[in-house]
């Protein structure tokens, strides 16, 4: 690499060096195996999953139906009006990275990012094929014989599996999943399907099997603003460095005389998964997967000396060790002004959409006066308002809605084209209905430059009633 | 993981030589693979010129050898609709005009279709509303007062050959008399005739004059706008006794136009729109508010 001689200009490229994780055993280790089986689970079972509606609408739990606009999840049915949802969820997303990383820092990039959920399953899958680090390094540096062609040509067809599964399964989220599948294998599926799990297929293949710590590192946005959400009472992992050092092999029967407690046996670099010596500090690579204090710890285990040489660490309890004080405990550094105002912002968002979904409607009315032109004129003098009128009927049967205002208002209403005042909305759909208010010649309304009014919507042989308010516009004399 | 990385201590990256307070900078080389996507765009790049039209001309551009072309899609796309519309097409000019309504498909395609003909054709008139000029001689299409009949098979008509044009034999005629420019009446006659117009339409009047004028107005209005006024629908003459006037309802604009007459003039539309088309914009205006 770079050679700090001035006379020999550095290279203005770096070839990636390759990484070979070794397996490591403990808490952490299994802590991400259980989330890494949990969230695939949860996103190649999820399309799978029926949810009965009745007979007009999809029985799939979770879909997005793009054709329809609509989206289900389970219970729940969004229309493209009810956007604030998808919108209040992205706030409660933002708020809850915010609360986890002022918490415990970058618990997301370590546990539950896409990027490291599918390397570290892409990992798994090369260690059963090639064996674990000091055989994958033989392997790397073995010339192409067939035993490296057989390997290679194993894994590198695990990995398409496992990235056209990906693939596949994204799809499912968006149109029937069975019929889908069966489509997809008779050619008959579209072409936007296809294309989508090739290019879904060919980005996991490539992020988890070649690019991955390259992804975080050059190409991802997060770790930067994360690193703007962290203070100094944000748990991170760190070394120990004042009880560490200075670092030196220990040798079977000596005393190690003025030595600190790393070994230099680089366990915790040859576990890592990014490639970096959490020794030299902190640092933008770190993803915080916490595999490194695992492999210390077995070798702490194995000298006899304390755990934790490597482990969770705030700022402040660097300072506080240092000065041989107790560090705060973990949840001291959890549970701060911070992260509860972050809690209190995350839960009220919550509570507010959660509010707003069992308070809506099954009928939905939408009134728009037509201003163009304001009003009309009739040959009798009435002066008469048209409102373009939008009624949503959410159920899954056909709905009769009959309008109606106040009796005082003095205003006759019409419906363009039909001859009473009810109107029938299909089931699962919306209707535009233009809708006429005549005030006689020498009434208040019709007079008046603007007045108040409300029109009511009532669901035939239900007790469904909603009103909109909206104006009536007259002559202004 | 190489072990010449792993014994790298921090400062081994050799910095800039810039220092800001301090603070230095790491001139960490790029990754490799990145200089390599640069290349790619590159040729990216150069095959795509070749492909799809890109360098400008002194007029026009290169075609690219796939023949892409925006201009061509955009033609397939509108033959397309076009295609896909012909069968309701040609269903709305087999169809009978009164019992459209009762076909909510044809309706709605009819309904859009309409809208999308009079805004490009009749807006500049009638406005993007329908509502017409109030009292400019542009009738509002929205109410329920129509010179030429309000029921579909009038509007019909009148769109498609016109209202006092020259260039269409079937065109709707008729002509009101200069009763003033040409003499016709005396200022005195035109004064009392005013007065009555006024009276009947329910307005402001002067109940001596009006009833003076009563007498001229039966001689020599009454054959076009009828004994009461209520107008005839045949020859286009306006109900004079309600409350919508074309061309304004005062006693100066009523007078001007017994003096001076009016003589509005709509294009026949039948050598600029296909029947379809004229079938829906006929259908839309029917459906605003007045139609009979």
């Amino acid at each position: 690499m770079s050679s700090p001689d001035a006379t020999e200009p550095p290279s203005l490229y770096a070839a990636r060096e390759p990484i070979f994780p070794r397996r490591v055993y403990g808490r952490f280790r299994n802590l991400k195996w259980w989330l890494m089986g949990l969230m695939l689970g949860i996103y190649y079972i999820t399309p799978w999953i029926r949810w009965d509606r009745g007979p007009n609408l999809p029985d799939q739990a979770v879909l997005l139906d793009m054709a329809g606009r609509r989206f289900f999840f389970f219970m729940i049915e969004i229309w493209p009006h009810e956007f604030y949802f998808v919108a209040g969820l992205l706030v409660m997303a933002g708020l809850g990275l915010f609360l986890f990383t002022s918490a415990a820092g970058r618990v997301w990039c370590g546990y539950a990012c896409p990027q490291t959920v599918w390397t570290d399953l892409f990992i798994l899958v090369e260690r059963w094929v090639e064996g674990d680090r000091n055989a994958r390094i033989r392997l790397h540096r073995q010339n192409w014989d067939a035993e490296k062609i057989r390997k290679r040509a194993v894994k590198w067809t695990a990995w398409m599996l496992i990235a056209m599964a990906t693939g596949g399964a994204w799809v499912f989220y968006f149109t029937d999943a069975p019929t889908l599948l069966v489509d997809l294998f008779t050619l008959q599926a579209s072409p936007i399907a296809y294309l989508t799990i090739l290019i879904l297929t060919a980005t996991t293949f490539a992020f988890g099997g070649f690019a991955r710590e390259q992804i975080c590192i050059y190409a991802c946005p997060w770790p930067r603003i994360q690193a703007a959400m962290m203070d100094e009472d944000t748990l991170t992992i760190a070394y120990r460095d004042w009880r560490g050092e200075p670092r030196g092999k220990l040798h079977k029967g000596e005393i190690a005389e003025g030595q600190g407690d790393c070994i230099d046996c680089m366990a915790c670099v040859n576990v890592c998964p990014m490639g970096i010596d959490i020794r030299n500090g902190q640092q933008l690579a770190c993803i915080t997967c916490g595999l490194c204090i695992d492999a210390c710890n077995d070798t702490m285990d194995k000298i006899g000396r304390p755990r934790d040489l490597i482990g969770y660490l705030a700022l402040t309890d660097e300072t506080a060790e240092r000065a041989g004080v107790p560090p705060k405990s973990v949840w001291k550094h959890v549970f701060r002004p911070r992260t509860i105002l972050y809690t209190v912002l995350w839960g009220g968002v919550g509570i507010a959409l959660v509010a707003a979904l069992f308070l809506r409607s099954p009928i939905d009315v939408n009134v728009t006066p037509v201003r163009n032109p304001t009003y009309v004129t009739l040959s009798d003098g009435t002066i008469r308002n048209a409102y373009d009128v939008r009624l949503r009927n959410k159920q899954g049967s056909d709905a009769v809605f009959t309008l109606s205002v106040p009796f005082d208002a003095g205003l006759e209403l019409e419906l363009e084209g039909l001859s009473g005042p009810s109107v029938t909305v299909k089931a699962n759909e919306t209707l535009s209905q233009r809708v006429y208010l005549n005030a006689p010649r020498d009434s208040a309304a019709a007079t008046a430059h603007r007045s108040d009014i409300r029109m009511w919507f009532e669901e035939l042989g239900t007790t469904n009633r909603v009103h909109h308010d909206t104006v009536f516009n007259g002559r202004g004399e | 993981m190489c072990a010449k990385k792993v014994t790298q201590k921090p400062g081994e990256v050799p910095t800039t030589g810039h220092s800001w307070d301090g603070i230095e900078e790491y001139d960490n080389p790029m990754p490799r693979w990145w200089v390599w996507v640069f290349y790619a765009t590159i040729v990216w790049g150069i095959g795509y010129s070749i492909a799809y039209p890109a360098w400008p001309l002194i007029s026009g551009a290169t075609p690219g050898v796939l023949g892409a072309s925006t201009r061509a899609d955009v033609a397939a796309e509108i033959k397309r609709f076009d295609d896909a519309n012909s069968a309701i097409k040609q269903a709305l000019v087999d169809a009978d005009l009164t019992t459209v309504s009762a076909n909510p498909e044809l309706m709605s395609f009819a309904q859009n279709a309409g809208a999308a003909v009079f805004r490009t054709n009749c807006s500049t008139c009638h406005g993007s509303g329908a509502a017409g000029v109030a009292a400019g001689g542009y009738p509002n299409l929205l109410d329920d007062d129509w010179l030429w009949g309000g029921d579909i098979e009038s509007i019909h008509t009148t769109i498609t050959h016109g209202i006092r044009n020259t260039t269409h034999p079937e065109a709707r005629y008729s002509e009101m008399p200069k009763f003033g420019v040409d003499g016709l009446l005396e200022p005195q006659q035109i004064s009392e005739v005013v007065e009555y117009v006024l009276q009947i339409s329910g307005q402001e009047h002067d109940a001596t004059l009006a009833a003076a004028g009563q007498t001229v107005y039966l001689d020599n209005c009454s054959a076009c706008h009828g004994e009461a006024g209520e107008g005839d629908i045949n020859q286009g003459a306006p109900n004079l006794s309600d409350a919508i006037w074309l061309y304004g309802g005062s006693r100066d604009d009523v007078t001007y136009t017994v003096v001076n007459a009016r003589f509005g003039v709509m294009p026949g539309w039948n050598d600029k729109l296909t029947e379809d088309e004229i079938r829906a914009v006929a259908l839309y205006v029917h459906s605003r508010g007045g139609g009979q």
